[in-house]
């Protein structure tokens, strides 16, 4: 990655530790076109993603960045006359290969959405959910841990440990984004995707959840979709900047916002009519 | 890309703020064309006024900053807009420091107005200042127009500061070896002649804040430093080992 490289070399810039890790692929996507109908929503898409890094999709309004991110766990095949052609590999592997097993992919490749959705069910059963349909647990108290731990982890439990069974859906919406980020890790994935997750939240609790996300980024890799350069600038390690269905700039996130190449980029991020 | 903000006021803010620093570049270049007028033309009212127009100067410092801070947190600038912003800040407390300097060498041209006067070197400490002066100017130009390369010139220019610098002292240790009578006004000019040798070093500064503002990277670090006044002995002066 050229950004990466010429920061390295000039070594005048100072480093996030999280870009001391060594840089793993996890995710490659290469070429990646997507259709909807006649309609090119995503030309030509390369993209790695790093192992244990946040990455961060910025771009204007139907840019295909969301589009981008539904493909890594498959989430366009539900949408009728979606074509997606080229490669997205996980660990090497073809997720659009037709032996890959969708619904393990998305065990694999959890996903938080814009707006909050926890189940109609208690707040007990929306994270036990997934290791219940995933048969990851033998026993009730491995069950009850498995959702312990969950809470624990999305920052919630302390909240909510008096009333487990209480709806999922009488929670704050700060509180049932992170009830839906439990249930997400709840199936110990590999990579979180989440799609604006803040958007609807106010500023406590978009700060809650970056937080969440800095501690996540220990144990998972994360992506993320957001609309405001701030948010992207604060969690993320990495920054891609799409712009009418391509990726116009990928680098390290601080160089991004400091000193983007690409003019559409400084565009977007500086509020200029590109 | 010749783009505005879609933000209009946004894009008044960041104008405003070029125009301000602009402004202030201009007061310190003319305060110190004046500086050295009434130096050289012996001139009390003169210095009087530019000590007392540096309050001026002060002020358009403040003002900058105001309104720097009020972007960062209205706007929460980005990219170049923030690198515009912590230039403008940079380059303000650089020039308010040049102020200072130009104020000093007016307090010290009205003791000069009463003492014995060493007119030779004041013509050497005319030209040391008007570089100096071109180089402001040319920073600010370098600066309002995001011109790197004009930047890295004034950058170059500061040598011959240094060099007429070195020149300079070495002539006054000359005259007060031969003339004790001429210590006071000496010892002034020497104090004068710093003075505009620190101003083009902040000049200098000015034009690395330009160009990380433009390119978005510093300077190479490295300058060559001309100025041997530091380590200079006049033949004679040395105490003679027993």
């Amino acid at each position: 990655m050229d950004t990466h490289e010429k920061s390295l070399v000039s070594g005048v810039r100072i480093a996030k530790p999280s870009n001391e890790k060594e840089r793993a692929i996890k995710v490659s996507a290469q070429a990646v076109n997507v259709h909807y109908g006649d309609k090119q929503a995503l030309t030509n898409v390369s993209l790695s993603i790093y192992k244990g890094m946040v990455t961060s999709l910025i771009g204007p309004s139907g840019c295909g960045k969301s589009t981008f991110l539904r493909c890594l766990n498959r989430m366009n095949d539900v949408i009728d006359g979606c074509r997606v052609s080229g490669e997205i590999l996980l660990d090497g592997e073809d997720i659009y290969d037709r032996h890959m097993d969708v619904v393990s992919l998305r065990a694999r490749v959890g996903m938080v959405f814009q707006k909050p959705n926890p189940f109609p069910k208690s707040i007990y059963d929306n994270v036990a959910y997934g290791p219940r349909i995933h048969h990851l647990t033998s026993s009730k108290d491995e069950l009850d841990e498995v959702v312990r731990t969950s809470l624990q982890r999305a920052g919630l439990l302390d909240e909510v440990r008096d009333r487990m069974e209480a709806p999922g859906t009488a929670l704050s919406g700060g509180q049932q984004q992170r009830l839906c980020i439990a249930r997400a890790i709840a199936v110990d994935p590999e990579i979180v995707l989440m799609d604006e997750p803040c958007s609807a939240l106010d500023p406590i609790a978009t700060a809650r959840i970056e937080e969440l996300i800095d501690e996540l980024s220990e144990n998972y890799t994360i992506i993320i979709v957001t609309h405001s350069m701030q948010q992207a600038a604060r969690v993320s390690d990495v920054t891609a900047f799409f712009h009418l269905g391509e990726i116009v700039e990928v680098g390290d996130t601080e160089e991004i916002f400091r000193a983007p190449s690409d003019e559409r980029t400084k565009a977007y991020i500086t509020g200029r009519i590109g | 890309m010749n783009t505005t903000h879609i933000v209009k006021s946004y894009e008044e803010e960041l104008t405003k703020l070029d125009n301000l620093v602009a402004e202030m570049g201009g007061l310190v270049e003319l305060q110190l064309a004046q500086a050295t007028k009434a130096l050289v033309t012996r001139d009390l009212a003169g210095a009087e006024e530019v000590v007392a127009r540096d309050v001026e100067v002060d002020q358009l410092e403040r003002n900058i900053d105001d309104l720097a801070l009020r972007i960062m947190v209205l706007r929460q600038p980005l990219a170049d807009d923030l690198r515009s912003v912590i230039c403008a800040l940079k380059t303000a407390s650089d020039l308010e420091r040049i102020g200072d300097y130009v104020r000093n060498i007016a307090n010290r041209t009205t003791v000069l107005t009463k003492v014995h006067s060493v007119s030779e070197t004041s013509h050497m400490i005319e030209r040391m200042a008007k570089i100096v002066q071109t180089m402001i100017k040319n920073v600010l130009d370098a600066y309002i127009s995001r011109n790197a390369d004009l930047a890295n010139q004034v950058r170059e220019k500061d040598q011959e500061v240094d060099q007429l610098h070195n020149s300079l002292f070495r002539e006054l240790l000359t005259y007060m070896a031969e003339d004790h009578r001429a210590i006071t006004s000496c010892t002034h000019m020497l104090f004068i002649a710093k003075n505009i040798e620190r101003i083009g070093d902040h000049v200098t500064d000015v034009a690395e804040h330009v160009h990380m503002m433009v390119v978005g990277e510093p300077v190479e670090p490295g300058r060559p430093k001309y100025d041997k006044t530091s380590t200079t002995a006049i033949e004679g002066s040395t105490i003679k080992e027993p």
